[in-house]
């Protein structure tokens, strides 16, 4: 006697009054917070209704591509090497592109220290003629296969991690961490810099190149991701837990290289003592399952967000390589000593990849301790993960969150939900001084512009629009 | 008198519990206006046409709620800004507890969350309605729509979709259905019964369930397919869906389809549909040319559909009663409904007695749907807000030259609570100071177990100097006679 097959259990979006009336009669009703999309989506999101079921087999299969990456690290090469292109004179940098005279400061700075590292300029002001007059060759790390926190700025000679998605077989590449302070990726470039990355190509990057060698087979980072939330790190700005892990793991193939043991000894106390030394394996690890997913025709899943600094920029699955921008953010945080929001630089760095990929942000649920940035609760942790859940495609299947009874980490950002429920990825990160040199002065929470995602919906209806 | 104008920014809110809102500051004593509006282009003009001064809130836009109050003197003002907030707290949900989950921001994000929702009833703004209805089946549930202004194409798509999903997409422009026994929209509240019936208009599924109801017999299931589905461009998609379903339906041993001027191919096709279904039917199809009703052996009326209906079950509609309580009143005729089929069938019947009759309000003798896209863009339907098109009745009963008003009043789940208290002492008073007499008459339809209850409000609209009748086709019949025209013939 059932015409629906089961008993009627509604979902309602619109006058209050129809719902209301169903919980008269008895029904269970679900209330949906509705709201109008957001201004200028609104025909773009209707021509994509015509679509919908196409684009939601493209989406299945796109985050089916990124939930079932299986990134491992299987070693450590030289950027100049690994990735396309790069000769002695390329510069790379976080976010979509970007010319020189558009750069922020502290992603200027980075430039000037990639320049003196290697060997191009001796002096800064030698560093900017060559970056303004083109002489070096600026270019965006995502479109290299590479991606790097803050200015993310990655040159020739850089050691670089390797990982590979076991699944598909692509590669990403990731510069090794530097540590805080006064570091190149905040836009710091004196002495002091220069000496710690001549000391990570000379001994960072062989010792654990041959601690890795030594493992027998590839470090599962998606296992050592999967563990790293459940010990309440959520792999973007709390990366404590992974690099502990990291490091247990690599510690026996640590003790036996043979390398100096002064110098084995000099890389273990200086990742023991980054925190964020796991983020660069994060990472790569993030793009590897995002870049798996890209290129699914009709697909509306984002497959990349990433900042240089001045532009925050996405991209989506179905329109592969290309980027949608708006104006980077103001991050709303916590400031060391000293700083405020005054001395703070406009959001910066590729590490929104991991947001892309169900971490970060969107594993807030499993780091409380990350809401303390901006005076939160732990609650407040849990709902922004739940909140995600409004814009993403599915849960993944490998980071689960103990806090939410094992549910996995919303997966898989629909642009179009994020433009019709108004509903912004929920992005942590830390904070750069804008002037070049100086390095963190916090860490906190940003939005990501509406205008990108709007624009991002809009080209793939044109793009759909035409090709049907 | 003194103005307030207060502008919450990001603040959406659906316009009938603005409408809710705004009455109850409206009847705070002192105030004069009283509106809660989302700020559309719109609603801004309209408070601009008031007086009101927004040109100090920039960039104001659908998001942003916007109250504004004129009142006698400031605390007025005041307790008419605290009524408003008392009633939108309390329509925002009582679920404060601490471990309250946010609600969900979207239909795909809800069905995730509770996978055993099956069905997505969506009443946004129609220029919403299709990206929520195409997200809604991709999360697998069925659909009840009732947004209107919701393009042909999109619909057609919509339907095709829903078909290769197994589901239902009743609407857009869906005002009823009635499924396992749970109302949807304007649903009255029905027995369980034999008769099946498939809709393509909410009144008339309504007016039909109402009259077989008075002849105590129930309805098993009333799927609404939305008013434009037995178009040419729709072709009668879910109308013939619908008709498949309940010939396997165990609990419907007769099916009755309903539809305001279906194309003719299209009827013809729905007409073969129902005979292969195996199951005695009723085709009710009021617009149709007689010439093609009577090829397929349709209904040209709700009234003779709900007659061959009730013959079928065994039953018998009972005969209208109701006469003229005096002398007729010749003059222009005014037909004011809520419901459009309900409007059809009064404007048919109003002809044939021999008048011309007009679908808008500058003509003498006109019928108006006051549920239509034009009245309703931006606000609730008149059957929830009849204030429109009870201010109309008003102003039509205050000239000398109209000599009959015909109105509808629409019982059941989401309809006004009580009607009869707004409409009653309206026209008693307009009645009251007419140097020519007038006729007042109102086609009711609902049922005993309605909340409204059929029958006092019945005998509060008589005690206003009101003709009530159940029938709608009777309520006709007695505009046409009162109005003085010869064959009041059905």
């Amino acid at each position: 006697m059932s015409l629906l097959g089961a008993p009627v259990a509604a979902a309602t979006a619109g006058v209050e009054l129809l719902a209301a009336e169903l919980e008269h009669e008895g029904v269970p009703v679900e209330r949906v917070d509705w709201r109008p999309p957001v201004e200028g989506s609104e025909t773009a999101l209707t021509a994509l209704a015509a679509l919908s079921g196409r684009i939601a087999q493209a989406n299945d299969v796109a985050v089916e591509l990124m939930d079932s990456a299986r990134p491992l690290l299987v070693g450590i090469g030289v950027a100049g090497e690994l990735l396309p292109g790069m000769d002695r004179t390329t510069i790379l940098h976080a976010g979509p592109p970007i010319d020189w005279a558009d750069m922020s400061g502290p992603m200027r700075g980075a430039v000037i220290g990639a320049a003196i590292h290697e060997g191009l300029a001796d002096a800064p002001e030698q560093a900017e003629r060559l970056a303004a007059s083109g002489e070096l060759v600026l270019g965006s790390c995502h479109e290299r296969g590479a991606v790097g926190p803050m200015a993310g700025v990655v040159s020739a000679s850089m050691p670089m991690w390797i990982v590979e998605n076991a699944t598909l077989g692509n590669r990403a590449y990731c510069t090794l961490n530097e540590g805080l302070g006064k570091v190149l990726r905040y836009g710091a470039f004196d002495d002091e810099v220069q000496e710690r990355l001549r000391w990570m190509s000379a001994v960072l990057g062989p010792v654990l190149s041959a601690a890795l060698a030594r493992l027998g087979e590839p470090l599962d980072l998606r296992s050592l991701i999967a563990q790293a939330i459940q010990m309440g790190d959520e792999c973007h700005n709390r990366n404590r837990a992974a690099t502990s892990l990291f490091l247990r793991a690599l510690l026996p193939a640590l003790i036996e290289v043979e390398l100096p043991s002064e110098e084995v000894a000099a890389a273990a106390r200086f990742i023991s003592g980054n925190d964020h030394f796991a983020l660069n394996l994060s990472m790569p690890a993030a793009k590897s399952a995002a870049d798996a997913a890209s290129g699914i025709p009709g697909s509306s899943i984002v497959t990349a967000m990433a900042r240089n600094g001045t532009r925050f920029g996405i991209r989506l699955s179905g329109t592969a390589e290309r980027w949608f921008t708006g104006s980077a953010g103001v991050v709303d945080g916590l400031y060391l000593p000293g700083y405020g929001p005054e001395d703070a630089n406009l959001d910066l760095g590729d590490s929104t990849i991991t947001e892309t990929v169900g971490l970060g942000g969107f594993a807030m649920a499993a780091a409380p301790a990350i809401v303390s940035f901006v005076g939160g609760s732990a609650e407040d942790a849990i709902a922004t993960t739940r909140r995600m859940r409004a814009i993403a495609w599915a849960d993944s299947s490998s980071y689960l969150v103990p806090a939410l009874g094992f549910a996995g980490t919303p997966l898989g950002i629909d642009c179009r939900e994020v433009v019709h429920t108004g509903v912004l990825p929920a992005v942590n990160t830390g904070i750069a001084h804008r002037e070049p040199g100086i390095g963190q002065i916090g860490a906190g929470l940003v939005e990501p512009p509406m205008e990108a995602f709007v624009e991002g919906v809009s080209a793939l209806a044109s793009e759909l629009g035409t090709a049907a | 008198m003194t103005d307030r104008v207060l502008v919450r920014r990001g603040s959406y809110l659906d316009s009938v519990s603005l409408m809710l809102a705004s009455q109850d500051a409206a009847s705070v004593p002192g105030v004069e206006h009283a509106s809660a509006v989302n700020a559309t282009p719109l609603n801004v003009e309209l408070l601009e046409r008031q007086g009101f001064d927004l040109d100090s809130h920039d960039s104001l836009g659908p998001n942003d709620l916007v109250l504004a109050i004129r009142a006698g003197d400031d605390s007025s003002a005041q307790a008419a800004v605290d009524a408003i907030e008392d009633r939108l707290r309390s329509s925002a949900g009582s679920d404060g507890g601490e471990s309250a989950r946010e609600a969900p921001r979207s239909i795909s994000a809800a069905a995730r969350a509770r996978p055993e929702l099956n069905l997505a009833v969506i009443s946004v703004p129609g220029q919403h309605a299709t990206y929520e209805c195409a997200r809604a089946l991709d999360a697998g549930l069925h659909v009840f729509c009732f947004s209107d202004g919701v393009p042909l194409e999109d619909e057609l798509a919509l339907k095709r979709r829903a078909l290769e999903l197994g589901l239902l997409m009743m609407g857009p422009d869906c005002g009823t259905a009635v499924i396992d026994g749970v109302g949807l929209g304007f649903a009255n509240v029905l027995d369980r019964g034999p008769v099946g019936i498939v809709g393509a208009s909410g009144t008339g599924i309504q007016a039909l369930s109402s009259m077989l109801d008075a002849a105590g017999i129930g309805v098993s299931q009333a799927i609404g397919v939305g008013g434009r589905d037995l178009s040419s461009h729709i072709g009668g998609l879910m109308t013939l869906r619908g008709i498949e379903l309940l010939a396997a339906d165990p609990g419907t041993e007769m099916v009755v389809v309903i539809s305001k001027a279906p194309d003719g191919l299209v009827a013809r096709r729905v007409a073969d549909a129902a005979r292969a279904g195996g199951k005695p039917f009723v085709l009710a199809f009021p617009g149709l040319a007689p010439g093609d009703a009577e090829a397929l052996g349709a209904e040209l009326s709700l009234e003779g559909a709900a007659t061959r209906a009730a013959e079928l079950a065994g039953g018998v509609l009972p005969e209208p009663t109701e006469s003229l309580a005096g002398p007729a009143t010749p003059g222009a005729i005014r037909g004011l409904f809520c419901g459009g089929t309900l409007r059809d069938e009064a404007a048919r019947i109003i002809a044939a007695a021999g008048a011309s009759v007009a679908t808008t309000l500058d003509a003498d003798n006109a019928l108006v749907d006051f549920g239509d896209d034009e009245y309703t863009r931006g606000r609730p339907h008149p059957m929830i807000d009849p204030s429109l098109r009870n201010a109309q009745l008003q102003r039509d009963l205050a000239r000398p030259e109209v000599g009959v008003v015909l109105a509808d009043v629409v019982l059941g789940h989401a309809a006004h609570p009580d009607p009869a208290a707004e409409l009653g002492p309206l026209i008693a008073s307009a009645l009251g100071v007419r140097e020519r007499p007038a006729t007042a008459v109102i086609s009711l339809c609902g049922t005993t177990r309605d909340p409204q209850g059929v029958e006092s409000q019945a005998a509060r609209l008589r005690t206003a100097g009101a003709i009530v009748t159940r029938s709608n086709a009777h309520a006709a019949r007695l505009a046409a006679a009162a109005a003085g025209l010869e064959e009041a013939g059905g």
